[in-house]
């Protein structure tokens, strides 16, 4: 689906969701009955880098400000971070996550977050945006991923045919959208022959109050150890505490 | 103790210590415990699958200790295996050692990560940046519960990837001479790029673009520490209860910060032009001076106190 034809499926009430400069995306859609959904995104698989996160930031935590609790959907079709000297020297990991903790932050004064991956979706702009959201929902062709098997095959020096191969019978490290599935990463898939304004309401009725993430992983068989081993350490924390 | 009247350990450098020596000379002595320590071989079950060697701690050790007298939980990213990367175990320990000072508001207040860590481990990437996410997200949820959550980097394999991202979700950072952060490493930038963009293998630039004297000097960091186990240990003593809360203004304080350094540096096509533009009388002599030195230098350049975040 075009992102046109995502943003008219769930706002068939009215939006006014523009790409802007920097290829990110604002603006605010119509639930049906009147409510606001507030957006925010990037578009077209352009990088995140400081320049991006600024006015993305500044718009979540207006919305944090303003009170109220209007769901904010966090569009996301990036191939990552903004790979740059400039980016990197001025601190884009302080930029990164500061996007990331604004949108916690809002999830938190009220306002339930939904990231919506369409497109790619990879690395530190994930972390940063679609990954720091309450529930992440995708689209049939959306390509979450860390990095793609050839990049992957030149750092581990494994021949490509080899993790095609391990691809295939664990998810744990394959990019595409059934590995994220599969570890708990995202929530749904939806199903764009259905109208997408329907399945928005529907997640937003069950947007979980605490991260379930690991537990989604054990559950669908693709992280199988995460859930358990943090729930151990705390148990050993609180046993020290006691003792 | 040693000729000059320290203490071994104080003096033992922070970059060359294991995680585990890092983590018995920060703290009191004899106060550590760890949970889930590798008598319980919770090991990586994914390594054996790319021929890899694992570890019975997957290099990240979780517990609890005592820094001052005061009672700390503690993480240790060991840099040496598989780079200190988050993995699903890894990541799952330090996840549960966030949460549960999040869950249990008996347990100390704070919380040292050592982080040492390229980022997300390629082997068991899915999994890894999940992680990422989850921790961040328990660090964001513990500090909003009153946990400081402190970062100490010095260590070789530095604060990159997601550990760069987890560092800066934060309530403060120590960084030392040695230790470097970011979120691309100058390779995959020079792979992707091309080594006009950035020369992996000129040394002086990588350190002047991502190493903790830069990061210090434009408020990437809150703290400067030596290249040793002593001050470290002295920099996370000095932040220890001074924790900014988890809230709008904390958040619209570090925008105004962020914003302000793309303002103010955004034009530098160098770490030299951005100390000069910061005020630095002798910027090329930054690189060259000693610790106390730069210590000096740090007090007196407006934005490097201002580290909300």
């Amino acid at each position: 689906m075009t992102l046109d034809e995502i943003l008219a499926g769930l706002f068939p009430s009215g939006h006014d969701v523009v790409v802007g400069p920097g290829k990110l995306l604002l603006g605010t859609g119509r639930r049906v009955g009147g409510h606001a959904v507030e957006v925010i995104g990037i578009a077209e698989g352009e990088p995140l880098g400081i320049d991006g996160v600024l006015p993305l930031a500044e718009r979540v935590l207006d919305i944090a400000a303003a009170g109220g609790d209007a769901p904010m959907l966090v569009v996301v079709d990036t191939q990552g971070q903004r790979m740059a000297r400039r980016d990197e020297m001025l601190g884009l990991n302080e930029y990164l996550a500061h996007l990331a903790k604004c949108l916690l932050l809002a999830s938190r004064s009220g306002h339930p977050t939904i990231g919506l991956n369409y497109g790619r979706a990879a690395a530190g702009a994930f972390l940063a945006t679609a990954l720091a959201t309450d529930i992440l929902v995708a689209l049939p062709g959306a390509e979450p991923a860390v990095m793609d098997l050839p990049s992957m095959a030149r750092v581990t020096k494994l021949p490509q045919e080899k993790l095609e191969a391990l691809s295939k019978t664990t998810p744990v490290f394959a990019p595409g959208l059934d590995s994220m599935t599969k570890v708990g990463a995202v929530t749904q898939v939806w199903d764009p022959a259905k109208p997408l304004d329907v399945q928005l309401e529907a997640t937003l009725a069950t947007i979980p109050a605490h991260d379930v993430r690991d537990a989604l992983g054990a559950e669908r068989g693709g992280r199988l150890l995460a859930a358990g081993i943090a729930r151990r350490v705390a148990d050993q924390a609180g046993e020290y505490r006691r003792a | 103790m040693s000729e000059t009247g320290r203490p071994f350990a104080a003096s033992a450098s922070w970059f060359l210590s294991t995680a585990r020596e890092r983590l018995a000379k920060l703290l009191d002595a004899g106060s550590f415990t760890e949970f889930v320590p590798p008598s319980e071989r919770v090991q990586s079950p994914h390594l054996a699958l790319f021929d890899l060697p694992a570890a019975f701690d997957d290099g990240m050790i979780v517990g609890c200790g005592r820094l001052g007298g005061k009672s700390v939980l503690v993480a240790a990213q060991e840099g040496q295996f598989m780079g200190g990367t988050f993995a699903e175990v890894s990541g799952a320990k330090l996840l549960g050692l966030i949460r549960a000072a999040r869950d249990d508001e008996k347990l100390p207040r704070t919380i040292l990560l050592l982080l040492d860590s390229g980022g997300v481990r390629l082997q068991e990437a899915n999994a890894g940046e999940l992680a990422v996410a989850e921790v961040m997200r328990a660090i964001v949820e513990a500090r909003a519960a009153g946990v400081a959550v402190i970062a100490l980097v010095g260590g070789r394999a530095g604060a990159f990837g997601g550990a760069g991202l987890t560092a800066a979700t934060c309530s403060a950072i120590v960084i030392s001479e040695q230790g470097r952060t970011g979120v691309t490493g100058p390779e995959v930038i020079e792979t992707n790029k091309g080594v006009e963009e950035f020369d992996s293998r000129d040394k002086a630039l990588v350190w002047s673009v991502t190493g903790g004297r830069t990061r210090r000097l434009i408020g990437g960091a809150d703290a400067y520490a030596e290249d040793t186990v002593a001050s470290f240990r002295e920099a996370t003593l000095a932040l220890m209860g001074k924790a900014r809360p988890f809230d709008l203004a904390t958040l619209r304080a570090e925008l105004a910060r962020l914003a302000g350094r793309v303002g103010r540096l955004g034009g530098c096509d160098s770490a030299v032009a951005m100390w000069s533009a910061l005020g630095v009388a002798d910027p090329r002599a930054t690189a060259d001076m000693d610790d106390p030195a730069f210590v000096a230098l740090v007090a007196d350049v407006k934005g490097a106190g201002d580290d909300a975040r």
